[in-house]
């Protein structure tokens, strides 16, 4: 019995070290989560070849979980959501917000609603939407959660649980759509990038759910990275990193995430996000 | 004062896509997540033997008043919020969901090995001589009695680890739940139900290739191929511990200064904690007790009607054996992803709570209790009308015993439905949930501990209520 208690210790400390120097990197789980090792397999492929390290992706199920493994070390480079990228980043002193999509400049949040109540689009906020079931998408997400609750937050002056009849967290964006459209939520905020690719691809259907309202633009997803990561893997890295992604060209990788490409990003751009996110009361002051 | 609405417009349409699901089953989609399903197993076989050397061990100091609060807080804690707790300390990786499993199944052994270990006889101990040490007492005096006993319980408690294992994938571990919960988020029947059946069958075939002379060996085998991608930092294991689950009014100058200093200000962190309960956790207390004593009550009822059907004296033959199978069926099915189900069915209430909890643990009193029933002699004067007979008969013999199994339950419920407050009804588990993803460690621990609390109250008061009551899970046959 003892020898093969020590023998499973003995196995499990090998473990510990039996590492070598693999990039990480994993992305928050915000759209149709099916096959995700697939999609990014994919984009740890091209940075494999770019790179000439090894590029492993690691799965989560949570926006939580993924600012977890890099806080951890588990993640050297994650495809972070504003609001996770700032959390992540102020956890791990030292990193630094590399690239953003081009379209995560003007980033939106678009309110939808189900045809049963009678919503038309607008461009006041709707405050007709009070009394009714609503439902934000993750709650760590910053188009699901952080910026809607925010602008709800701004002209009802009341938190959403005491405006709405019943508030939902949907987990990720394209649950939202789906839960709008099968009537299970009257109203839900969902990331504007997600709504427009599901239309694109035919999964939505507009007779049952439309937009009502569209959010003032705002900044939001990034690649963020470890501070250490030059030291791990050589001078420059960060750079190259930086360089190999904002030169991803090829269609199939881009739309994983979905963008149109990458561009430079900084940690500066994001303050906007820390304020909100302090205000909302998500981050602690 | 419980919300029971169902809130999805067409219900039954995705029932039927679900039944539809059912028959049509996708077993390719199995071989791709094979690796899911190696890894449910294998950290069952890893906790399971880690918390049974711990339980046995601390199973020693029982009569230890700070053993026995130890082991009551361990177990109080769902093997989820151990995940939970485990995940940002030693990161997304095998020995995360190892430890969930093996934390709380160490309290749970450590108690009933004791238990057993009071409750057997002791008479052989008097054939050893008085001066033996009591270690050698101990395993020519006691062991042999209890063994059988002890074997029977931790080959329970093998599949109970294996349902933890699976659903350990939902909060985002490697297991079968990970893929799981992916399928029926999207709305994959066929993957769902291809999944579920495999693990059905791994359960039912688990007493085939489980014998006590290999079980050693498939230890080691799951110690050996547990995967090899552990990156343990003690610098991450101190951090969280000494650091990340202080109270925000500790850390917060550090923080907004960028040197991380701690500071102690006792009023502001009892102001913070204050703040905590007022505005969430009395509420997610109350809930949790509502639905608590609503699936105590369901499960009582429905465990009266179940039982019947799987009971000598009421069927026979092939009813009885279908029965059975579908308590067998509902049992093997972790209640989370029943709630799961239900959810994605009716939307957010309490009714799929209350029916997933309700239904679980129903099937498995009510197999306990028909068994239970099959044990009785029925008296030669005996009813010979079924209703009379449940009535007059069958159902005041076992029903001390029935009420005690329920109230041994009462705090599995409790845990259960702080748990499924994760999938989005009020309960203590919701707000830790939040905490979570606010990246508020703090907060989740502390509410972590409430809920434990709630737990431990709960489990004190049933014990209480079966000693005044005088009614044990021991069936009195010669009565």
């Amino acid at each position: 019995m003892k020898k093969l208690i020590a023998g499973c210790l003995v196995m499990l400390l090998f473990s510990a070290w039996a590492q070598a120097q693999t990039l990480r990197f994993t992305a928050i789980p915000d759209q149709n989560t099916a096959r995700l090792e697939q999609r990014f397999g994919k984009v740890a492929q091209y940075l494999a070849n770019r790179l000439k390290v090894d590029v492993k992706y690691i799965p989560v199920k949570s926006y939580s979980a993924s600012v977890n493994a890099f806080k951890n070390d588990q993640v050297q480079l994650a495809w972070f959501g504003g609001l996770s990228g700032v959390q992540a980043r102020r956890a791990v002193p030292g990193s630094q917000a590399i690239a953003q999509g081009e379209e995560d400049q003007y980033f939106e949040t678009y309110f939808i609603a189900h045809a049963s109540t009678g919503f038309q689009p607008s461009d006041e906020f709707p405050k007709s939407i009070a009394g009714k079931t609503f439902t934000f998408g993750s709650k760590g997400s910053t188009s699901g959660r952080l910026m809607p609750e925010y602008f709800i937050r701004q002209h009802f002056q009341k938190a959403p649980k005491s405006i709405f009849k019943r508030v939902g967290f949907s987990g990720d964006h394209s649950k939202t759509i789906a839960l709008v459209q099968s009537g299970s939520y009257q109203v839900g905020a969902v990331n504007f990038k997600v709504w427009k690719h599901e239309l694109k691809e035919g999964k939505i259907d507009t007779s049952q759910v439309q937009i009502i309202w569209k959010t003032p633009t705002y900044v939001d997803y990034n690649w963020t990275v470890r501070g250490d990561a030059d030291k791990k893997f050589g001078q420059g890295f960060t750079s190259k990193l930086q360089d190999a992604l904002i030169t991803m060209h090829d269609k199939t990788l881009l739309d994983s995430f979905p963008r149109k490409q990458f561009i430079k990003a900084d940690n500066s751009m994001y303050a906007t996000i820390l304020e909100t996110a302090i205000e909302v009361g998500i981050i602690e002051k | 004062m419980a919300d029971l609405e169902v809130t999805t417009l067409h219900p039954w349409q995705e029932l039927q896509r679900l039944a539809i699901g059912a028959v049509t089953p996708d077993f390719m989609a199995v071989y791709e997540v094979k690796q899911a399903f190696l890894n449910t197993v294998i950290f069952a076989f890893c906790g399971i033997f880690l918390s049974i050397v711990m339980g046995s061990v601390l199973a020693f100091f029982f009569e230890w008043k700070p053993v026995r609060l130890f082991c009551a807080f361990i177990r109080a804690v769902h093997e989820i919020f151990w995940a939970l707790i485990f995940l940002p300390v030693v990161g997304l990786n095998p020995l995360c969901g190892v430890l969930a499993i093996a934390v709380p199944y160490t309290g749970i052994f450590a108690k009933v090995y004791a238990e057993i270990r009071q409750e057997s006889d002791h008479s052989p101990l008097a054939g050893v001589p008085f001066q033996t040490h009591p270690i050698s007492r101990f395993f020519y005096g006691v062991l042999p009695v209890i063994y059988a006993d002890i074997k029977h319980y931790s080959s329970y408690r093998l599949e109970c680890a294996l349902r933890s294992s699976a659903i350990l994938g939902f909060v985002g571990l490697p297991t079968l739940g990970f893929h799981l919960e992916t399928a029926f988020r999207e709305g994959l029947y066929s993957e769902v139900f291809a999944i579920l059946y495999c693990f059905y069958f791994l359960i039912a075939s688990l007493k085939y290739w489980v014998k006590e002379k290999i079980s050693w060996l498939y230890v080691v085998l799951a110690f050996a191929f547990i995967s090899k991608e552990i990156s343990l930092s003690w610098g991450n294991v101190t951090r969280f511990f000494t650091y990340e689950i202080l109270p925000w009014p500790m850390r917060r100058e550090g923080v907004l200064s960028g040197t991380q200093d701690i500071s102690f200000s006792w009023d502001q962190v009892w102001g913070w904690g204050q703040d905590i309960l007022q505005t969430e956790g009395f509420a997610g207390v109350w809930e949790t007790v509502v639905l608590t004593q609503i699936v105590l009550v369901g499960t009582g009822v429905l465990t009266l009607l179940a039982f019947p059907l799987v009971c000598r004296h009421f069927q026979q033959g092939f009813p009885k054996h279908f029965s059975r199978y579908i308590l067998i069926i509902i049992r093997t099915t972790p209640e989370y992803i029943l709630a799961y189900a239900f959810l994605q069915l009716w939307g957010p209430s309490m009714l799929p709570a209350i029916l997933a909890i309700g239904l679980h643990n129903g099937a498995i009193l009510g197999h306990l209790t028909g068994q239970n029933a099959d044990l009785i002699q029925l008296r030669a004067d005996a009813p010979k009308g079924k209703i009379n007979r449940y009535f007059f008969e069958v159902l005041p013999r076992v029903y001390g015993q029935f009420l005690a199994f329920l109230f041994y339950r009462w705090e599995v419920m409790m845990r259960e439905s702080a748990i499924l407050g994760i999938l989005g009804i009020y309960t203590l588990g919701f707000y830790i949930d939040s905490a979570i993803s606010d990246d508020k460690m703090d907060k989740a621990v502390f509410l972590i501990l409430i809920t434990a609390l709630l737990n431990m109250i709960i489990d004190t008061t049933s014990q209480i209520i079966r000693k005044r009551l005088k009614i044990s899970t021991k069936l009195v046959t010669s009565s």
